[in-house]
């Protein structure tokens, strides 16, 4: 009977793993320890702040953040002064104003990130047919989230295994399906200077940008696991009153 | 004061006999005193239904069924509305842990006889609340609007064109040609609706419990007055602790692992022209969904589906055994928990694809597992639980609840029993 029940218990676990997982056939992707995972992670201030200015210096150019408004930005360290710079430094389509006509004024804190392109055609035409999506939820929205997004942005530049396609406009990328991805290798040494000056590697930069998208999807995370914590020691106390409770009623029933 | 609360009630009840009911029904109920935590999973049921009405009612004030701004409205749940992520995680998860109560508190009713004369109709009665979560949790699986929503939707709206006139009930069912804002807008409106119809069914469903009162684990009536202990406060103490407990697990993943059980690709916006990879039904339905993609034929494999719930409306008359309880049925009791692993294999099933082979299993393929697995699923209702109603040896029972166990029961209880003497 026993050994019935661990079976089952072996095989429930078993097929919820599985039924998670998807029968998922990438391989496994390169691991690292975020500083946000487990109960009582974080997301770094500094890597958020760094993976803003790659973001904001190489994927805005193709990617928006459309759930994102400035002042959220908040969380990632900036004041209101700084906030404003940063809102300053785009342009927002607004209106119709009295005359029926649309125009562009500098964004406010409360507007949010606005578009790289117009619409997702003109997306398209600019990227030779393929779709840059919108990062505000891309950490949520694929199989194996933060680690899936490191892999991807440092996976380029591999050798090509034999048989595997890579057709022209395309690169080679062993963690996106298909193995090859109409996005140019964005992350390029060099290609942004932190404010102490230094130059990042390719994997510092993979690192702090998959920080910052992670934070961009859950955005409530840390206020969400601080609250966890609170929740789970009430119950535990509430679990624990009600168990002395029952023994203490339960000892006057004849077994 | 409290004299004139007493006056005020009692010219209520006078009037209106509805505080002396719930007196009778919650104080003075006698129930079996020798219950286990498996009985716990009834009254946590109710709980997660309130929960999930009362969550459900604060996300519809923010929600918008329109295909265009549904997925927008649910980020804006998640971002911008106070609390809104707790809300949205307590609704989703709610969902899950909804599940997994009922399906434990079924099983609960498979093992210990729980739906023998006279609570055939008090059976039956929970398992159209099970037909109603279903379709319930379905659509609003669809309400978010993500990829999955959609072709989750389509796939399984499709199903319907199996039958004769399919297209058109197919097309009626959408209110167009596709899945579109038609069938958003009414699969709001009916997922809104479904949960107060199961708050119906539940009580019905309980005013048939406190006919025969509760089952217990030993399958037998009670016979003398020590035999039952009132409801309250034995119970309600036991259902609280049960629901500290059970709270912390669903408080763990909503603050911890809030999509654990959800998809990614439903963090991605519905598209109608981008099919994703996988499409996969929440795990609850992954043991149904495999029974209907292991049939090749179409029709056959939809009516097996359904079946393999219908079948549940016929339980109390294919087991013919008058022995309640598991544990004095050696056979019966072996052949449940099989039946139990028969069905995490086909939720396994479920959630592969058919042409995925498992060397582990000498190269068969999820789909001949998935056919395996179809038959022995039916044929445990079919076959083996009649022929046990025939043919079983049961062991004697005892002679009452408060009675010292007689063979075959429980051996701990007796040998304590017997070093006491
Ligand atoms: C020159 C334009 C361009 C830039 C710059 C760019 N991307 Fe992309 N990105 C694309 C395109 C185009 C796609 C769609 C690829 C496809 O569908 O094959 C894409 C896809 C993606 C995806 C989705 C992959 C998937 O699983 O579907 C992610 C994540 C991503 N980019 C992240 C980034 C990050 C982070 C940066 C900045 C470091 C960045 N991109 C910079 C053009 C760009
Ligand atoms: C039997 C009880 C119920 C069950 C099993 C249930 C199930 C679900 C499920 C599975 C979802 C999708 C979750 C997601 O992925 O986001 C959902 C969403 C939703 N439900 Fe319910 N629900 C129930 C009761 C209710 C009630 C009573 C309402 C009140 C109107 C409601 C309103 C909503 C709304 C507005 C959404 C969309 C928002 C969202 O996706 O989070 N639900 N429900």
């Amino acid at each position: 009977m026993k050994k019935l029940l661990t079976t089952a218990i072996v095989l429930a676990i078993f097929y919820v793993s599985h039924a998670i997982a998807g029968g998922d056939d990438t391989e496994t992707l390169v691991r690292q320890d975020w500083a946000f995972e487990g109960m009582t992670g974080t997301f770094d201030r500094e890597d958020l702040q760094h993976g803003f200015q790659v973001y904001k210096e190489v994927c805005a150019a193709c990617h928006g953040i459309k759930r994102i408004r400035f002042r959220e930005l908040s969380s990632l360290g900036y004041n209101e002064d700084e906030i404003k710079a940063i809102a300053a430094g785009y342009e927002v389509k607004v209106g119709p104003d009295d005359m029926g006509e649309m125009y562009d004024r500098a964004a406010r804190p409360s507007d949010a990130f606005p578009p790289p392109y117009a619409n997702d055609k003109a997306a398209r035409a600019a990227n030779n047919g393929a779709l840059p999506p919108d990062l505000s939820l891309i950490s949520k929205a694929r199989v194996g989230g933060a680690d899936y997004l490191y892999s991807l942005l440092t996976g380029y530049g591999g050798e090509v295994p034999a048989g595997q396609e890579v057709s022209e406009g395309l690169y080679y990328n062993p963690w996106f399906p298909g193995h090859q991805i109409a996005m140019v290798p964005p992350l390029q040494e060099g290609i942004v200077t932190y404010s102490d000056g230094s130059s990042p590697s390719i994997a510092e930069m993979a690192k702090a940008v998959t920080t910052f998208l992670a934070w961009a999807a859950e955005p409530e995370m840390e206020t969400r696991k601080q609250s966890g914590i609170e929740a789970l020691i009430y119950l535990a106390v509430f679990s624990l009153l009600m168990y002395l409770v029952m023994r203490q009623v339960w000892s006057r029933v004849e077994k | 004061m409290s004299s004139k609360v007493t006056r005020i009630s009692n010219w209520i009840d006078y009037r209106l006999p509805i505080i002396s009911m719930m007196k009778h029904e919650l104080n003075e109920y006698p129930t079996p005193k020798n219950l286990n935590y498996w009985w716990n999973f009834g009254s946590l049921a109710g709980i997660v239904l309130m929960v999930m009405i009362i969550s459900g009612i604060f996300l519809a004030m923010h929600y918008d069924p329109n295909t265009k701004n549904a997925f927008d409205s649910v980020e804006h749940i998640m971002r911008d509305v106070n609390g809104g992520w707790f809300l949205r995680y307590l609704h989703m998860n709610g969902a899950s842990m909804f599940f997994i109560v009922v399906y434990i508190h079924i099983f609960r009713g498979m093992y210990y006889g729980s739906y023998k004369y006279p609570r055939e109709l008090l059976w039956i009665l929970g398992v159209v609340i099970l037909l109603l979560m279903m379709a319930t949790a379905f659509m609003g699986y669809v309400l978010p609007w993500g990829q999955m929503s959609f072709w989750g939707a389509t796939v399984i709206t499709n199903l319907f064109s199996a039958f004769p006139f399919g297209d058109s009930i197919v097309e009626w069912l959408w209110g167009g040609y596709s899945v579109d804002n038609p069938t958003l807008n009414r699969f709001f409106a009916l997922h809104y609706l479904f949960p107060f119809l199961i708050v119906g069914v539940v009580f019905l469903h309980l005013i048939a419990l406190h006919q025969h009162g509760s089952n217990n684990p030993l399958g037998i009536d009670r016979k003398e007055p020590r035999d039952s202990i009132p409801f309250h406060p034995y119970y309600t103490v036991k259902d609280l602790f049960g629901l500290g407990i059970f709270a912390f697990i669903w408080a763990f993943f909503i603050f911890f692992a809030p999509n654990f059980f959800g998809e990614p690709d439903n963090y991605i916006e519905a598209d109608p022209l981008v099919t994703p990879p996988h499409i996969v039904p929440e795990w609850y339905f992954l043991p149904f969904y495999a029974i209907l993609r292991s049939i090749p034929h179409k029709v056959a494999g939809v009516l097996a589906m359904v079946g393999a719930i219908f079948v549940l409306f016929f339980l109390p008359w294919l087991d013919t055994c008058k022995v309640r309880s598991a544990k004095f049925r050696p056979i019966y009791k072996k052949l449940f928990w099989l039946f139990v692993v028969n069905c995490f294999v086909l939720g396994f099933v479920g959630a592969h694809s058919p042409d995925e082979v498992f060397y582990y299993l000498g190269g068969m393929s999820n789909q001949e597992l998935g056919q395996i697995t179809t038959i022995l699923y039916f044929a445990f209702f079919i076959i083996a639980v009649p022929l046990l109603g025939m043919f079983e040896k049961t062991t004697p029972l005892p002679a009452s609840i408060s009675e010292p166990v007689n063979r075959g029961g429980d051996r701990r209880k007796k040998s304590r029993q017997e070093a006491a003497a």
